[in-house]
């Protein structure tokens, strides 16, 4: 590890440390490194407990097993939530915000004192939200509409956290101001961080509706507020909830193009069209909490399908094009690599047996074709009446949420251990099989309650058979054998995510200190180079990709019409 | 790679690429018709959300509940809940409070009700089984859905949005009848008032 300080600067970066990354050539400042290790350690651990908790809650959707009693039930469905969709995720993407900034642009980074203050905001929010819903009363859903009520320090756990994020889309913002200054680059800035700012902004944005109806609702649970609308609350809240979700979409494409860029030198077939797919994000996601609202009484069908179909369709159009050109980018690369044989050959010869790899391909085509096609059919304003609040709304977003950006996480995460903390993988085997295992189970979740769903059944429910009502109506048998389907492959995935887990923790704590001499013998990012340049593919001839991206769009094109066929067959209504 | 710098350096001058201005112009103009395709259905298509609803106090709409099952009512369960038989083209009220659909309606399978719906207390959702409906529901504003039952058979009215720790015991019931059973029905309550 060469330890270096840069001489001939002046003031506090003078006596910045920084090092010289072996595997990738990447000049890494320590303080940030540090960071990036903690909040990785962290996200992780949210992960291995929210994993087991979405395992309890399918266990229990599973009628023949239903294994939790009924409050424990919504409890445990609140924690799940709270601790993959929120904690997981977030603090997983402060490490790639530094990443993004400080590690790619060669700089330091701003302010890493503050920065461990918003660490200490976040575990602290964290902590507390997550001993609020186990305390059993804040059983809220992670939504928590009002006038469902959860305890003060629930809300108060959330605001920290957010405010936790904040900081840390400062420091962001910060670093590239300090790189820019300081000239650690030249030019444009490379896409990664382009994608990060996208994220960085996307996310202030999110946190800003975050504060403007959280503050509120924790005012109203200690009883100062009297009445909060439970309307505007949905309004407000989804501007949070689902421009979060627009977060780890961007994030999710950074890790595509980066894991692309590190194991194959791939360069964005072109600069502009993937810098622009991700303003799309940006610029169209205000209102995208329409679709969120599509059954809702008292808001006209003229602001629905406007506001779903902008803010939708035209952010749809920046998934669309990143879909296309990150397999596009990898078929450019391969066949520069030589890998030139026939429509496939550059598919056939890719590096399947590397988990990092195997889990952008995985990543990619799942939230291509099961979370995207999904979503966008759930966000049209009337076949939503065929699915609002089903399962089929969790199965959507297991495919984007899960078998999308938690695998491109679990996939980067192979990448990210050798070059921060300076460790070999261990158990190569497993690591080579986890995203297959994960994949296979969690296209199972996504599949079967998309399945359960489309037969009516409802999500958060304890007992579909209605054991205890006083009026009673049976779902099909067919919905029965999905949530078996479903508990089975809560299992798949569930020990897909223990051999993360395992790999992740043994690797940092055994995994064998790789030297200078194991990058020349055994490289782990042989692309590195490409990650922090600018500058796209020269080549267009991409036979292989304009088949993907034709299938994709025949299944999308089919099964939208199918579904206005379902709509069809329902009681007339207006 | 290293060793040839981008030829620009400004991302926004590169030129567009032939494969990829087609994918962007065939993902672009998809969006465009999904976009007309829910404005046609709201012409052509007989499956619309409803665009009329109003602004209620909980009690108020209790209290026209109350007087709906007085002036229709029929019958009731084995608990006690009343079935309403509305006539045909009227407006039916339904209220959602925890942990009950209330009362349970009959319908005749083609006939044309305006259905008003509201909570008395939090959110809930209005799950009509199996035909598949799936609406939500919100204290302080009721909806007014135009229904036409195009089925016979007993219906289920499962609460799908979380509200509380009796969620998965709120059911309610919608029974639709066909007309012959229907006049029957009528003929047979007249002969029992005289
Ligand atoms: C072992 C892996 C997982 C399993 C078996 C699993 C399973 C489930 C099941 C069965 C539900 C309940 C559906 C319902 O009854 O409404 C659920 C809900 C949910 N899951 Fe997962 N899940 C897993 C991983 C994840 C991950 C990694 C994330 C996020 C990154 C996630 C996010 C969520 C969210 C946000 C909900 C909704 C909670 C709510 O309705 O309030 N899950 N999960
Ligand atoms: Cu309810
Ligand atoms: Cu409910």
């Amino acid at each position: 590890m060469a330890t270096i300080a840069i001489p001939g600067q002046i003031g506090e970066a003078a006596e910045e440390r920084f090092r010289t990354c072996p595997d990738t050539g990447l000049h890494v400042h320590a303080k940030a490194e540090t960071l990036i290790r903690v909040n990785l350690i962290t996200a992780v651990t949210f992960l291995g407990i929210g994993g087991l908790l979405g395992l309890l809650v399918a266990l229990t959707r599973w009628q023949a097993v239903h294994l939790l009693p009924a409050e424990m039930f919504y409890m445990v469905l609140t924690a799940h939530g709270a601790a993959v969709l929120l904690f997981w995720i977030m603090f997983f993407e402060v490490a790639l915000f530094y990443f993004t900034s400080a590690v790619v642009l060669r700089s330091r980074l701003a302010t890493p004192n503050i920065a461990w203050l918003a660490y200490a905001l976040m575990l602290i929010g964290a902590l507390t939200a997550t001993v609020a819903v186990l305390q059993g009363r804040s059983s809220v859903m992670f939504t928590s509409y009002v006038p469902l009520q959860a305890e003060p320090h629930f809300y108060i756990g959330l605001i920290l956290f957010a405010v936790g994020m904040l900081i840390t889309c400062f420091i962001f913002l910060g670093t590239l101001v300090i790189a820019k200054d300081e000239g650690t680059y030249e030019g444009s800035v490379p896409l990664a961080t382009f994608g990060g700012l996208t994220g960085v902004i996307i996310m202030i944005f999110t946190l800003a509706s975050g504060a403007i109806i959280l503050i509120p609702t924790l005012l109203w649970s200690v009883g100062i507020i009297g009445h909060i609308d439970p309307l505007t609350y949905k309004l407000v809240w989804w501007g949070m909830g689902h421009s979060s979700q627009q977060v780890n979409v961007t994030m999710h494409v950074v890790v595509w193009y980066t894991i692309a860029a590190l194991l194959l030198g791939a360069r964005p077939l072109s600069e502009k069209v993937s810098r622009s797919a991700f303003l799309l994000y940006i610029l169209f996601l205000q209102l995208a909490s329409a679709h969120h609202l599509l059954v809702e009484p008292g808001i006209s069908s003229t602001w629905k399908i406007f506001n779903t179909s902008y803010a939708m369709y035209l952010a749809v159009l920046g998934s669309m094009i990143h879909g296309m050109s990150v397999p596009g980018a990898i078929e450019a690369a391969q066949r520069r690599l030589g890998h030139t044989k026939g429509i496939f050959g550059w598919l056939r010869e890719a590096p399947w047996g590397n988990p990092a790899f195997a889990a952008l391909m995985l990543s990619l085509v799942m939230f291509g074709f099961l979370g995207g096609i999904s979503g966008v059919i759930l966000g049209t304003e009337q076949i939503n009446i065929l699915m609002h609040n089903t399962l089929y709304v969790p199965g959507h977003f297991h495919a984007t949420v899960v078998s999308g950006t938690t695998l491109a996480f679990m996939g980067v995460t192979y990448l990210l251990i050798p070059i921060f903390f300076r460790r070999d993988i261990v158990f190569p085997k497993i690591a080579q099989w986890q995203p297959y295992v994960f994949a296979i189970g969690t296209a199972g979740i996504a599949l079967f309650m998309m399945g359960a769903g489309t037969l009516g059944v409802s999500r958060r429910h304890w007992d579909i058979t209605f054991t205890d009502a006083l009026i009673t109506f049976d779902y099909p048998a067919t919905a029965f054998f999905m949530l078996g389907l479903n508990g089975l492959s809560a299992i798949i995935a569930t020990v897909g995510g223990a051999m993360y887990v395992i790999v992740v923790v043994a690797s940092i704590v055994w995994g064998k200190r790789r030297t200078e001499e194991d990058a020349k013998t055994n490289p782990i990012a042989p692309g590195a180079a490409v990650l922090a340049q600018y500058g796209g593919e020269d080549t267009f001839k991409l036979p292989g990709t304009i088949v993907l991206v034709s299938v994709f769009f025949i299944a999308f094109a089919l099964y939208y019409f199918i579904n206005w066929r379902f709509l069809a067959g329902i009681w007339p209504m207006s | 790679m290293a060793l040839l710098p981008p030829k620009n350096r400004l991302w926004w001058n590169e030129p567009l690429h032939r494969m990829e201005a087609i994918w962007i112009s065939i993902a672009f103009v998809w969006g465009l018709l999904m976009f007309f395709v829910m404005i046609w259905w709201h012409i052509n298509g007989n499956q619309n959300m409803s665009n009329e609803s109003y602004r209620i106090q909980p009690d108020v709409f209790a209290d026209r509940t109350e007087a709906f099952i007085q002036a229709y009512q029929v019958g009731a369960d084995d608990f006690g809940t009343p079935i309403v038989r509305p006539p045909a083209g009227s407006d039916v009220y339904l209220a959602a409070r925890l942990w009950d659909f209330y009362p349970i309606l009959e319908l005749v399978e083609g006939e044309t009700y305006r259905v008003r719906i509201s909570s008395l207390d939090w959110q809930h959702g209005f799950s009509l089984q199996p035909t598949n409906i799936n609406l939500q529901i919100h204290p302080g504003i009721e909806m007014v859905i135009t229904l036409t039952p195009n089925e016979t058979g007993a219906f289920g009215i499962v609460c799908n949005e979380f509200c509380g720790i009796g969620h998965h015991l709120m059911v309610g019931r919608i029974n639709v009848i066909d007309r012959e059973t229907a006049a029957l029905a009528a003929a047979t309550s007249v002969a029992g008032e005289q």
